[in-house]
């Protein structure tokens, strides 16, 4: 299944000039997880170059959500080495992680259910925010500007995922596939540098994962940002990609281009079961 | 018996023209002498700059922001466009494809072409590229001026069976930067061109005046392509005095004026939004407002609060239908108050809009309601502020029209076509009813044919069809009257009436009146029925396709715990198939007391398995529906509604909304309804 198929030639069909991947932007040594007795990563080493789509892929418990787990500070690898945008890091909280531009996606969508898109998206802009929380609330003066030029930033997003008729929607009434486009929203309301992406098109239909997959290249080509993704869609990950890391039973298996990794016996072997 | 009803012999025009009608034609005579010289859209737009200039001529959400834009700024935007598009090579005479939804920008285009001496083609947005080549390339379409990258791709898409087509302009950059820009242009870029070309040439506002005032009303000002329910569509041309006129007399008809604001949101190749929300605007300096995406019109609506509202009768159902549903969902208390007060806005409601005598104990009841219900339920639709809302283009049902009165919404109908620059007949302040479209408007006249076809004269009569005389001639009799191709008659208060497309009336084996359109509508106006096709010229009896409202029915069974998959389970539930059939039986009933139909109730039907839809074909691009077509296209159904068998397969192949195509495939019910005698001793007469 060909999803971004169509995209890709459309993209193909008129002179694009060369997206620009750069130096390694985060790099992870021997990184190692593991709970109690169950190792959820074992002695990882990968990289994400700056401006690329690097994919992760794996069967299921492979080790995937851990892995944006340990890049965005929630979990802390018992061994290993976690250098980002130079700067070796050991234990670190998700919002220093976020501070220092790592926006990330959930599987399982984690947004506010009772507050707007809008709202959710306007929580992103958190960081951002120079005004305390008694200027905040007193609305006025400095702290007022400060949200109007927020307020036009959430609504550049609202513009880019087509998503204005549902502004003002509580998020909890929306639809599976409008939900992951609003997290998305919030998440580029950082403005990261880093994008972390977890399953952005499960349980999606079609049309919703052709939606997404523009969205993502778009945001990619566009503004420059470097994505990491988990997605279990072979034609999504396949079309989308630059580079993929194949984890299985918290192992690497593979590591390279969407060609090389479709031919790689171990990964065809991982997905298909081998026999013993 | 048609013919009795329809002639109306010895009712010359001049009988026809209401009280409404004669007093604004004083006012009419002196509003033209003053404005003699204003005969072209552009010249209206220049008088607008100078006398209402700082009042606000467009909205646009953008953002999430109202942007307003003046008549001035309105006027240098499109300055600066005109001199852009003069830059470009633009010459006097071209003709420019404009595509989109309603934007400001598009709509200046309209202007900044006529500006030039050029003829703006506005076209449907949803079309697909192979049916905008036949428009493109028949209309000789030397620029195009387009919304965002769907349409640009479109049109690339097919650019080299466009020998015509010089250069591309787009409004929304999104995606496009990488493309080659050769031959595409940013609008924004265009209008820096004529920004440019004033700075460096003095003269160029001059020039751009003289050009403006080379233009004359006789001028052709906007071809229309007709969506047509056969054939090739057919260009509309419209000539700068049928734009600008029709604009004056509606809003002189309904007392418009620059403080009146209105929302674009309707296709802008549709005549109904070129003259109100162009023509009508811009001949009396409206505010309109465009809302920010297709999606969003109806929240935009209830922001902007329009005065001026026009809606197919489509749209104030689907609204009826979601405050129904909302309210079956509501609390116990507001669904007592709603439906208490909803009784007595159908007693007392639609009286006190006409200022009829109405009781103190109503007029009480009704202020209280205005409180709780009706002013909240206004305010939820957008209407707050509305004075005035028409509604035309199909019949709309009784029930429907008299609850938006009832909440003193002044809800009229006006019946009209492109050829006529919209306006033949409308209804009156006072004399408003559903089953009439009302009166000749201004300056116009209308008269029935031998056959029963309506005919009209107006100043909005079009020039001709682009490069068809023949159509035109079959169209225009050489002494000025339009045939309008409907069937109808005029009632005893002078009122229009229109039963049917003419060629469409037809009648039954044993002689009865057969009216397509007429049964179909009457189906329709139920909550249940989205859509219906009536068959049975010069057929034993009468049957019909029905597609179910997805919205509705799908309310009723989670209602009532029938579940389903899809819209084909759902139209296949024997339950469903109950509620309908019950309906219909309704309408027989109704149609057993009317002379003139109860001959043709109905006495087949069955639920098709699939909506029908545009893009198979089976409705045109303004929803109507093309009732030979489908009739081919389902001919086994149709077999199988008069061979007596009690259930039919078929196998369609459809088009999916990304291009790609399937089939559907579908085993229905073949249902029978009991006729009723007809209420004997009227219809005999009537059918002698």
């Amino acid at each position: 299944m060909n999803v971004v198929a169509d995209i890709i030639a459309l993209d193909n069909a008129q002179p694009t000039a060369p997206r620009r991947i750069g130096e390694v932007m985060l790099k992870l040594d021997n990184v190692s997880l593991s709970f109690g007795g169950v190792k959820a990563i074992r002695d990882v080493s990968f990289d994400v170059r700056r401006g690329e789509i690097r994919a992760i892929i794996g069967p299921n418990g492979a080790g995937k959500t851990s892995m944006l787990n340990v890049i965005n500070g929630f979990y802390h690898p018992q061994q290993g080495v976690i250098t980002f945008k130079g700067e070796q890091r050991s234990a670190m909280r998700p919002y220093v992680a976020a501070s220092q531009g790592i926006a990330r996606t959930f599987q399982n969508v984690a947004l506010f259910k009772g507050m707007s898109t809008l709202d959710n998206i306007m929580t992103g802009r958190t960081m951002k925010m120079k005004r305390g929380l008694f200027w905040q609330a007193l609305r006025h003066g400095p702290a007022m500007a400060e949200e109007i030029e927020h307020r036009a930033v959430a609504e550049r997003i609202i513009d880019f995922l087509e998503i204005a008729h549902i502004r003002k929607t509580p998020v909890g009434r929306l639809p599976y596939g409008l939900q992951k486009r609003v997290e998305l929203g919030r998440a580029l309301a950082t403005e990261p540098e880093l994008l972390l992406l977890d399953e952005p098109m499960a349980g999606m239909n079609l049309e919703e994962k052709q939606d997404m997959s523009r969205f993502i290249l778009t945001v990619n080509d566009t503004f420059g940002t470097t994505i990491a993704l988990i997605e279990h869609d072979m034609g999504v990950v396949m079309d989308l990609s630059d580079r993929i890391v194949v984890l299985d039973y918290g192992q690497k298996i593979a590591d390279g281009t969407p060609a090389e990794v479709k031919a790689d016996q171990k990964v065809i072997d991982a997905y298909l079961g081998v026999a013993h | 018996m048609s013919k009795r009803a329809h002639s109306s012999p010895g009712k010359g025009a001049e009988n026809l023209m209401s009280d409404t009608a004669r007093s604004v034609q004083t006012s009419l005579d002196s509003a033209r002498e003053g404005n003699a010289r204003i005969d072209t859209v552009p010249k209206l737009l220049l008088r607008n700059a100078a006398e209402f200039g700082q009042r606000p001529a467009m909205r646009h959400k953008d953002l999430g922001i109202w942007q307003s834009w003046t008549w001035s700024q309105v006027s240098e935007q499109v300055r600066d466009l005109a001199l852009g598009l003069r830059k470009l090579g633009f010459q006097r005479g071209e003709s420019v494809a404009i595509v989109g939804t309603n934007r400001p920008r598009l709509y200046w285009a309209f202007a900044a072409v006529q500006s030039l001496g050029g003829i703006p083609v506005p076209m449907y947005q949803d079309s697909v590229a192979d049916e905008m080549v036949y428009v493109l390339e028949h209309a000789e379409v030397r620029f195009a001026i387009v919304e965002d990258q769907e349409q640009v791709d479109k049109i690339l898409s097919v650019s080299d069976q466009l020998p015509h087509l010089r250069h591309m302009i787009y409004d929304e950059d999104r995606g496009l930067k990488d493309y080659d820009h050769t031959r595409l242009h940013s609008y924004q870029a265009v209008q820096e061109l004529g920004r440019a070309e004033r700075r460096s040439n003095p003269g160029s506002d001059a020039w751009l005046l003289e050009e403006i005032a080379k233009g004359c009303g006789a001028d052709v000002s906007v071809m229309l392509y007709t969506s047509g329910t056969t054939g090739r569509p057919k260009g509309v041309m419209l000539t700068h005095d049928n734009v600008v006129r029709s604009g004056q007399n509606a809003n002189i008809f309904d007392h418009f004026t620059e403080k009146d604001t209105m929302i674009a949101y309707l296709p802008m190749a549709w005549v109904g939004d070129h003259i109100f929300t162009y023509g009508q605007a811009y001949a009396g300096g409206l505010c309109v407002a465009c809302p920010e995406s297709p999606a969003t019109a109806i929240d935009d609506r209830r922001e902007i609060g329009p005065t001026y509202f026009f809606a197919p009768p489509r749209v104030f159902e689907t609204m009826l239908t979601e405050i129904s549903v909302r309210m079956e969902d509501a609390g116990r208390l507001k669904r007592a108050m709603y439906s208490y007060f909803m009784k007595v806005a159908e007693r007392a409601g639609s009286k006190i809009l006409d200022r009829q005598p109405v009781g103190i104990t109503d007029r009480i009841l009704y202020w209280i309601g205005d409180k709780l219900v009706y002013a909240p339920l206004r305010n939820r639709m957008g209407f707050s502020n509305l004075r005035l809302g028409y509604t035309a283009g199909e019949a709309i049902g009784p029930e429907l029209f008299r609850f938006y009165r009832s909440l003193g919404l002044n809800l009229k109908q006006l019946y009209g076509q492109t050829e006529a620059s919209v306006f033949i007949t409308m209804q009156p302040d006072g004399q408003v009813s559903s089953d009439t479209v009302g009166t000749p408007g201004p300056e116009t006249e209308v008269k029935i044919s031998e056959t029963g076809e309506v005919l009209f004269k107006s100043p909005g009569v079009f020039l001709k069809y682009f490069k068809n005389d023949e159509a035109t001639a079959a169209t225009k009799t050489p002494d000025g009257w339009v045939k309008t191709g409907d069937a109808g008659f005029i009632d005893s208060r002078g009122h229009l009436r229109i039963i049917d497309r003419a060629k469409d009336v037809g009648k039954l084996n044993n002689g009865a009146l057969f009216s397509p359109k007429y049964l179909e509508n009457r189906l329709k106006f139920y909550p249940e029925v989205k859509e219906a096709v009536a068959f049975g010229d010069k057929r034993d009896y009468v049957t019909m396709f029905v597609n179910i409202d997805l919205v509705s029915v799908g309310n009723w069974a989670e209602r009532n715990n029938v579940s389903y998959a899809s819209y084909q389970e759902l139209a296949g539930d024997p339950r469903v198939i109950d509620l309908v059939k019950r309906r219909v039986v309704e309408l027989n009933k109704a149609l057993a007391s009317e002379p003139l139909m109860a001959g043709s109730q109905i006495k087949r039907f069955i639920i098709l398995h699939k909506e029908l839809d545009a893009d198979d074909g089976e409705l045109t691009r303004t929803q109507k529906v093309r009732r030979s077509f489908i009739a081919e296209r389902y001919a086994s159904l149709l077999a199988a509604l008069y061979d007596g068998s009690t259930e039919a397969t078929i196998s369609v192949e459809v088009t999916f909304e990304d291009g790609r195509k399937g089939r559907i495939e579908g085993r229905m019910q073949v249902v029978e309804i009991a006729i009723n005698p007809a209420a004997a001793a009227p219809i005999k007469e009537a059918a002698e």
